[in-house]
């Protein structure tokens, strides 16, 4: 029944970040690459035309964590407590940002907004990837100090930096020099999926330029993947048991480095879906890769006093969870046809669509 | 301890009173798109189908705003109520992960499709997509209201040892007896938000002398829905709400009416009066006799107890503000009836285009809808303190253990600030859309 939610969840998380990645992607490629208003103004469209449907899928992973694990979202929401609501700010900066620029036509106006979509996305790749970076170093349950709890067990509070920017310390903080790689990956990854978006739904003129970019981001992403892998041998020698115990988890590690693969040959890919596809594998792969590493953890602890949070130790109660598949069934079914219905009605370049057409 | 309840606790009431003004307009106004556009099918009178496809519009700008101060509610569950979450998230945590896959995939999905897809679709398909998006927003009050039935009314339950409160039955979440009025209150209320809006827009219209064949179309329509709606809002659904508070939550009906001492020969019911809270009375108090307890229990000499029954630990901790967020409620609702009953003999006599005054006090009474479903909202979160989960688990047992009142405030500073921005951002929009009017440019 836990087995079930944590791969439900998993799912609608990996939905969301490909849906709402491509448009925190869109958003970093516009901060850099775009030059023209005609493309900065298609880019942004891009982005603009479906930011908010792709957002319901965290609303929906949220619901879900919520309500299958309940200990789990209490305590990693108030634990997280800054990185949260610093992100909720910068996903509403990024709407505004994305809504406004082109109501009025005056070129300061557009290079306000364009602004804060461009940086509000990179900060938000960036933070996300440090909070998966967080979520495989694990944090401090019970805050424990010299050996003596502060809090209950499975709750914990972790200030934005530790002077030190140390994974290794006691009390790490969010961002220490292992998430900020983590953090990076997360950058370069969307960035090449947002090139990608962008090369599929638009005739920007920078398409062809694009392919190169995705070409040299991904030399990077290759660089920092292996060093990433280094690096975390350092901050949880154990990090990889899981693989060894459970050969068939492999398929994740590979489906990323498909993706990764995949898209070196960019500039012979025919059908630009395709390259979508290898940059979605990129995301599903790193992320179901990390829990996979993890499972049946959510949450590591790095003391030794308590229990790291488990799918068991924070899940609801058996009835509930057992309730929640009917309706989680006919859910997803829904889900499925309104998305089918919506691709069809919604395919092709969005250069001209526009209310009406 | 005590300042850090009070900035999660002013936290939660700014950011959800910001949120709460789109959704209240597109739950309404969605239903109003499904009769314009009906109506047009029927019809096929263009001003009809620009009318659904002009409300569309800023249906999507309140979408997109309800969806960004929407992801902080569920956020801050997580983030200022962590406790609360722990305890009661294996029972409110169904009804909220329902509202994501059930309304807001379906309001997301077809809004786009009526706005894109109309040629595509032709006109039956083209109703139906508007149908499924009213649909959508009217689960998501559903779900909503089935949260917050539980958190007054708590049903279905178990309480562990471990004070965890897990899911007994399940459909108990859907047959609270807390449930269906006060869902059809507060749907009826965001039909009055709706009614109010598109009769102010049309009353512009036809001030500014600019669009005035749909400014008219406006206005009917918005006098209509609004006179049905006001009166519904207040009978039969709020006389049901009012019975309901005072069957399961005497003390905070004692509190939100105004009694301060029980009168054993039947209640006043209070028409104005400031708490005063020193002297438990209230002060410049105009109230006419008995007439609570007749429209509490049809009977003019039943006891209604006042707050002197009660324990200080059981009574609302700030009576004034509910008392007041009652009674503007209320006053409001009472306001709205007479203006839309007015307006409408007007429209019957064939004379409301003309009478301007009118047309003045309409375009102008548009924040006075939001105000009262606002207070109503106020009204039932505070009368069901001092508790989250009423009788069963109280405010202060709620919040985050690990989260500083420094933290705290500094992001309640930021989501001012930031709403400010936002506020800002609607109003450029809504007036940008409002200002090009429904007038299709293809004809």
């Amino acid at each position: 029944m836990e087995i079930f939610w944590y791969i439900s969840i998993a799912v609608v998380l990996a939905v969301f970040f490909i849906l709402d990645g491509y448009d925190f992607g869109t958003g970093i490629i516009h901060l850099f690459f775009a030059k023209t208003e005609k493309d900065k103004e298609v880019i942004a469209k891009s982005a603009g035309l479906f930011w908010d449907s792709n957002e319901v899928w965290l609303v929906a992973a949220g619901g879900m964590l919520f309500m299958a694990f309940p200990t789990f979202y209490a305590s990693v929401f108030s634990g997280f407590y800054l990185p949260l609501i610093l992100v909720l700010w910068l996903i509403i900066f990024r709407a505004i940002g994305l809504e406004l620029r082109s109501q009025f036509k005056f070129q300061m106006w557009k290079d306000i907004w364009d602004t804060s979509f461009g940086v509000s996305s990179l900060l938000l790749a960036l933070f996300f990837g440090i909070a998966l970076g967080n979520i495989v170093r694990g944090v401090n349950l019970g805050g424990v100090d010299n050996g003596i709890s502060v809090h209950e067990g499975h709750y914990f509070f972790l200030p934005l930096w530790d002077g030190s920017f140390s994974p290794l310390t006691e009390h790490p903080g969010v961002i220490d020099w292992f998430t900020i790689i983590i953090g990076l990956i997360a950058v370069v990854t969307l960035a090449i999926h947002g090139a990608n978006w962008i090369i599929l739904k638009t005739n920007s003129s920078i398409n062809t330029k694009l392919k190169g970019v995705i070409f040299k981001l991904n030399i990077i992403l290759a660089i920092l993947t292996v060093f990433s892998l280094v690096v975390w041998q350092v901050v949880n020698p154990n990090s990889l048991d899981n693989f060894g115990d459970k050969p068939y988890l492999l398929i994740f590690p590979l489906i990323y480095l498909s993706g990764l693969v995949g898209l070196f040959f960019i500039k012979k890919i025919k059908k630009d879906s395709h390259a979508f596809v290898l940059s979605s594998l990129l995301i599903v792969g790193g992320i179901t890769s990390s829990l996979a590493s993890l499972f049946p953890v959510i949450l590591p602890s790095v003391n030794d006093t308590h229990e790291p949070l488990t799918i068991y130790n924070t899940a609801a109660s058996e009835y509930g969870l057992s309730v929640g598949i009917y309706w989680g069934i006919l859910g997803f079914l829904l889900i499925l046809i309104y998305m089918i219905i919506q691709k069809r009605l919604m395919k092709g370049k969005v250069d001209n669509m526009d209310y009406g057409h | 301890m005590e300042d850090m309840i009070f900035y999660d606790r002013l936290q939660f009431a700014f950011t959800i009173t910001f949120h709460y003004i789109f959704p209240q307009l597109t739950m309404g106004l969605s239903l109003m798109i499904v009769y314009f556009k009906w109506k047009y099918l029927r019809n096929k009178i263009e001003k009809y189908n620009d009318s659904a496809k002009f409300f569309m519009k800023i249906f999507a700008i309140n979408f997109t705003m309800g969806v960004v101060t929407g992801i902080p509610m569920e956020f801050q569950f997580g983030t200022n109520w962590a406790k609360f979450s722990e305890l009661t998230g294996g029972i409110i945590g169904q009804t909220l992960a329902m509202e994501g896959m059930f309304s807001f995939f379906l309001e997301s999905s077809f809004l786009a499709l009526f706005i894109f897809g109309e040629k595509l679709m032709g006109q039956k398909l083209h109703l139906l997509t508007g149908f499924l998006v009213f649909l959508g927003s009217w689960a998501s009050g559903w779900f909503i209201l089935a949260t917050n039935a539980w958190m007054q009314h708590p049903v279905g339950y178990e309480i562990l040892e471990n004070g965890k409160f897990v899911l007994e039955n399940f459909s108990a979440l859907f047959s609270n007896p807390w449930l269906l009025p006060a869902f059809l209150h507060n749907q009826l209320a965001s039909v009055v938000t709706s009614s109010f809006v598109v009769a102010s827009i049309g009353a512009f219209y036809i001030l500014r002398n600019k669009q005035i064949e749909h400014g008219k179309l406006f206005l009917k329509t918005g006098v209509i829905f609004g006179l049905i709606s006001s009166i519904l809002v207040a009978f039969p659904t709020g006389d049901w709400n009012a019975k309901n508070v005072a069957k399961h939550q005497p003390a905070a009906f004692a509190a939100m009416e105004g009694i301060f001492e029980t009168e054993e020969a039947g209640a006043e019911i209070v028409l104005i009066g400031q708490p005063n809270m020193v002297e438990k009375k209230l002060d410049n108090k105009i109230a006419v006799p008995n007439i609570l307890s007749f429209l509490t229990y049809q009977d003019w000499d039943k006891q209604i107890n006042g707050m002197d029954k009660f324990e200080k630990e059981e009574l609302p901790d700030n009576v004034p503000a509910l008392y007041y967020s009652y009674h503007i409620m209320v006053g409001l609702g009472t306001v709205f009836m007479g203006i839309m009953a007015l307006a409408a003999f007007l429209l019957w006599r064939k004379k409301l285009y003309n009478i301007k005054p009118l047309l003045w006090t309409i375009m102008f009474l548009v924040p006075f809808p939001y105000i009262a479903n606002l207070t109503g909202w106020y009204t039932a979160e505070l009368g069901r303190q001092p508790y989250l989960v009423y009788g069963l688990l109280r405010t202060s047992d709620g919040i985050s253990p690990t989260v500083s009142s420094g933290n705290t405030l500094f992001t309640l500073l930021g989501f001012v600030a930031l709403y400010m921005l936002l506020g800002l951002l609607f109003l450029v929009l809504v007036g940008k859309t409002i200002n090009e009017g429904p007038k299709s440019k293809l004809h």
